[in-house]
């Protein structure tokens, strides 16, 4: 489903990635953890070109990207990459001037061109599924954060990605907002939804991962089934992450 | 981003081209066309050319009246144009607006370096006028280290100019100058005899100082090279003057006199076009210039506006009221006489209104290719860009208008006719404004919703058109109504090049009327009017935006 070998990206003289692999299968759910800017966000976003890897290559469906050859700045490439993924914001970043419906239609209307009705008809059904068929007319500045996040996966859902990648989709939510969208994520990976989230609700990755990636210093470090990982942690840098290095010490 | 590369390059093309010599298209001789387009501004006032204050939708004067005349005389259909008096000359150069001057041009060799002018259709001569109380002056070398006024590009101005130690004050019509001799604001005016009677009519303040010199001929000006329409406008004209037309319409303007009735032996002569050089000459003293007995008298009407009536008696035929209420003191100026001026401001209006959407269209079309070069185009669209918005933000406006409706034609045949180059300037002017507006918007807009159209797939275009410029408009709006508004009145500057909108209008209505109060409300509230309708559809537009 998708597969990663290699990826290295640098922000000047910095290395943010510096050769991950990674691999995951249809359907699979996987959290990726690590301290503040361990690369984690990085990797996500080279995942949909939103940032251009300097090299290694990626594997989406049918869709294959070495960096750092002419073929990567191939903009139908590109486009097909984002067609097959769909990303969901820290911050939602739902379009202010349009409402809730109408971000949720924009991108079958006018990338996929499906008819207005359908499209339509489509976008109700994903606002129900989310909860917020009674605010699809509603502006974004009227909606609450954790409607906002909703409605932004809703958006994301409309173009049928194979895999959603999740950017820490509840930090910018007060924790009693954080319920609603978790558990949105959560009925999603029940039916099956293939999932990559960054997130630091470990109690959540806990929950609907399957397996956790553990990265720092731009490297995977640990990965493997989420409870091998939290639970038993073996790498130093993973127990100081999760907060048990220093009690060992103590102890 | 191509349409804004292919405009650039017409830009800098114009300015490639501006630089070669290429000749204005020499102008094909004309015969007698079938409509005469005779140019003049009606800001010239009485007794040229001027809308009397009881029939404002009229327009009268000795020049319109001779102009009705010589078309008669020559078979064809009179038209008006009006156009800025300081610019008829360039005008008739260039050509395309109009085809003759009957606007007071002096029949001097300066002007005769510069177009071809038909034999003389009035003689005046040159008077000094002060203040009763300053009874001392006489000529002009007795203003030493004193202000005078002069009307531009006259003969009065050059005379003016020529005598050392004035300090010249230069006026675009013909009535302020009097009104600031008034005030004391200036010592004398220097003026045209015509204009000198018509304006000491009812201001005992002011007197003429010493007998009219440096005589002097108005005549008609046709393009260089015009030589067929001058032979018979000259022949028409010696019509006028020898079947007793010309002195029908002189009388009723009181203008009519021993030196008009010289013009039916006129010759050319070397030593005649060149003006006298100094106040020595003086035209001869009988009669030649109205003296309080023969002139004119002022008359209160039953209406209660003062009109010039025939005091010459019997050779007067002239309806009173088709003359009159031109000249100070002013009747007191009602609601109702104000209004009456209201339908002929609106239809003014009309002009600063398309002349102002017209420009903003094109403003805000250049200003957002010029924005979207500026944040996402190349380095060398980027550059030009800036280039672009620095020359158009850094000169004067009206070096603009004058580069763009006198300059290109010059150097490429380019005769653009008023509106377009009106249109053309301000918009061009404006949308370096309007690119930095909007930039202001493209850079404001967070980057995020730019990363989330992308991660749905809409393409950078799709993603400029549907989610990042309707919310950089919205940021924008503000300083583009702000423009918008400005540039409500900033088209008032293509008067200068013919346009009659709102101010003009305005300009040569007040003049008229002499009621500057009532017509300045009125223009000021339908000027309001206007921006008051712009701000309301922008924050109708603002609303629709909003998140």
């Amino acid at each position: 489903m998708i597969e990663i070998v290699g990826l290295r990206k640098r922000f000047g003289s910095v290395t943010v990635l510096d050769g991950i692999d990674h691999h995951q299968e249809a359907g699979e759910v996987v959290a990726l953890i690590g301290p503040s800017g361990c690369g984690k966000s990085t990797l996500l976003r080279c995942l949909n070109w939103l940032e251009t890897p300097d090299s290694g290559s990626l594997h989406l469906g049918d869709v294959r990207i070495e960096a750092g050859t002419p073929q990567a700045t191939d903009r139908a490439l590109r486009q097909r990459l984002r067609r097959r993924t769909g990303m969901i914001f820290q911050q939602f970043n739902l379009f202010p001037h349009r409402t809730a419906l109408e971000n949720v239609m924009e991108a079958p209307l006018h990338v996929d061109r499906v008819p207005d009705a359908e499209a339509r008809e489509q976008a109700m059904d994903l606002l129900s599924k989310v909860g917020l068929a009674d605010r699809a007319h509603h502006r974004p500045s009227q909606l609450s954060g954790g409607q906002q996040q909703r409605v932004a996966i809703a958006r994301a859902l409309a173009m049928k990605p194979q895999i959603l990648l999740c950017d820490e989709p509840t930090s910018a939510l007060d924790p009693e907002l954080r319920g609603e969208v978790l558990s949105v994520l959560a009925r999603l990976a029940d039916e099956g939804m293939t999932l990559l989230l960054v997130t630091h609700e470990l109690n959540f990755a806990r929950d609907i991962a399957h397996r956790v990636v553990f990265i720092d210093g731009g490297r995977v470090v640990a990965t493997g089934p989420t409870r091998a990982v939290l639970d038993q942690p073996e790498h130093p840098r993973l127990r100081e992450f999760l907060g048990l290095g220093r009690r060992t010490a103590i102890a | 981003m191509r349409r804004v590369q292919s405009l650039l390059l017409i830009l800098l093309a114009w300015t490639a081209g501006l630089s070669s010599t290429a000749g204005a298209a020499p102008t094909p001789e004309p015969s007698i066309p079938q409509v005469l387009r005779w140019a003049n501004d009606a800001e010239g006032g009485a007794p040229y050319i001027f809308h009397p204050a009881e029939q404002p939708d009229q327009l009268v004067g000795f020049e319109v009246e001779l102009a009705q005349a010589l078309c008669d005389r020559l078979g064809c259909q009179s038209r008006f144009v009006q156009f800025n008096w300081a610019n008829l000359i360039p005008g008739l150069r260039q050509g395309g607006n109009f085809d003759i001057i009957i606007a007071a041009l002096e029949r001097t060799p300066e002007n005769l370096a510069q177009v071809a002018m038909s034999r003389p259709y009035f003689t005046f001569g040159q008077q000094l006028v002060t203040r009763a109380s300053d009874t001392g002056i006489r000529t002009l070398g007795d203003l030493a280290g004193r202000r005078i006024g002069v009307l531009a590009s006259t003969l009065s101005h050059r005379l003016a100019t020529r005598q050392p130690g004035l300090e010249v004050r230069v006026y675009d019509e013909n009535v302020n100058y009097f009104r600031d001799l008034e005030l004391g604001r200036i010592d004398a005016v220097l003026t045209d005899s015509p204009i000198a009677t018509i304006n000491l009519q009812g201001r005992p303040q002011l007197r003429r100082a010493g007998p009219a010199f440096a005589p002097s001929h108005y005549a008609i000006a046709v393009p260089l090279g015009s030589d067929r329409l001058l032979f018979h406008i000259n022949a028409a004209l010696g019509d006028l003057i020898h079947n007793g037309t010309l002195e029908r319409i002189y009388q009723r303007y009181q203008l009519w006199d021993a030196a008009q009735a010289g013009l039916a032996s006129w010759k050319p002569e070397p030593h005649e076009t060149t003006p006298a050089a100094g106040p020595a000459t003086t035209i001869a003293p009988n009669g030649t210039r109205p003296s309080p007995s023969t002139g004119l008298t002022l008359v209160t009407e039953t209406s209660g506006s003062f009109g010039i009536s025939g005091a010459i008696g019997a050779t007067s035929t002239a309806e009173p009221t088709a003359v009159g209420g031109s000249v100070a003191p002013r009747p007191k100026a009602g609601l109702g006489r104000t209004l009456r001026y209201l339908p002929i401001l609106l239809e003014a209006a009309i002009t600063t209104l398309w002349v102002t959407l017209a420009s903003m269209t094109l403003a805000m079309t250049c200003g957002l290719g010029l924005a979207l070069s500026r944040c996402y185009g190349t380095p060398a669209l980027r550059r030009t860009a800036i280039v672009y918005i620095e020359v158009f933000r850094g000169t004067p406006l009206l070096l603009q208008l004058y580069f763009i409706y006198f300059g290109l034609a010059q150097a490429l045949g380019w005769n653009l006719p008023a509106g377009a180059a009106a249109v053309l300037t301000l918009g061009l002017n404006y949308a370096a404004n309007e690119a930095e507006n909007l930039r202001a918007g493209l850079e404001a807009v967070p980057r995020g919703q730019t990363e989330a159209a992308m991660a749905l797939g809409l393409s950078p275009a799709l993603t400029l058109r549907r989610v990042v410029l309707p919310q950089a408009l919205r940021i924008s709006l503000p300083g583009i109504t702000n423009d918008l508004i400005a540039l409500f009145k900033d088209s008032s500057i293509v008067s200068v090049i013919g346009l009659v909108e709102l101010t003009k209008e305005f300009l040569i209505r007040s003049l008229d009327a002499g009621d500057y109060l009532g017509l300045g409300i009125l223009t000021a509230a339908i000027y309001l009017a206007m921006g008051h309708a712009a701000s309301a559809a922008a924050r109708a537009l603002e609303r629709r935006l909003q998140p």
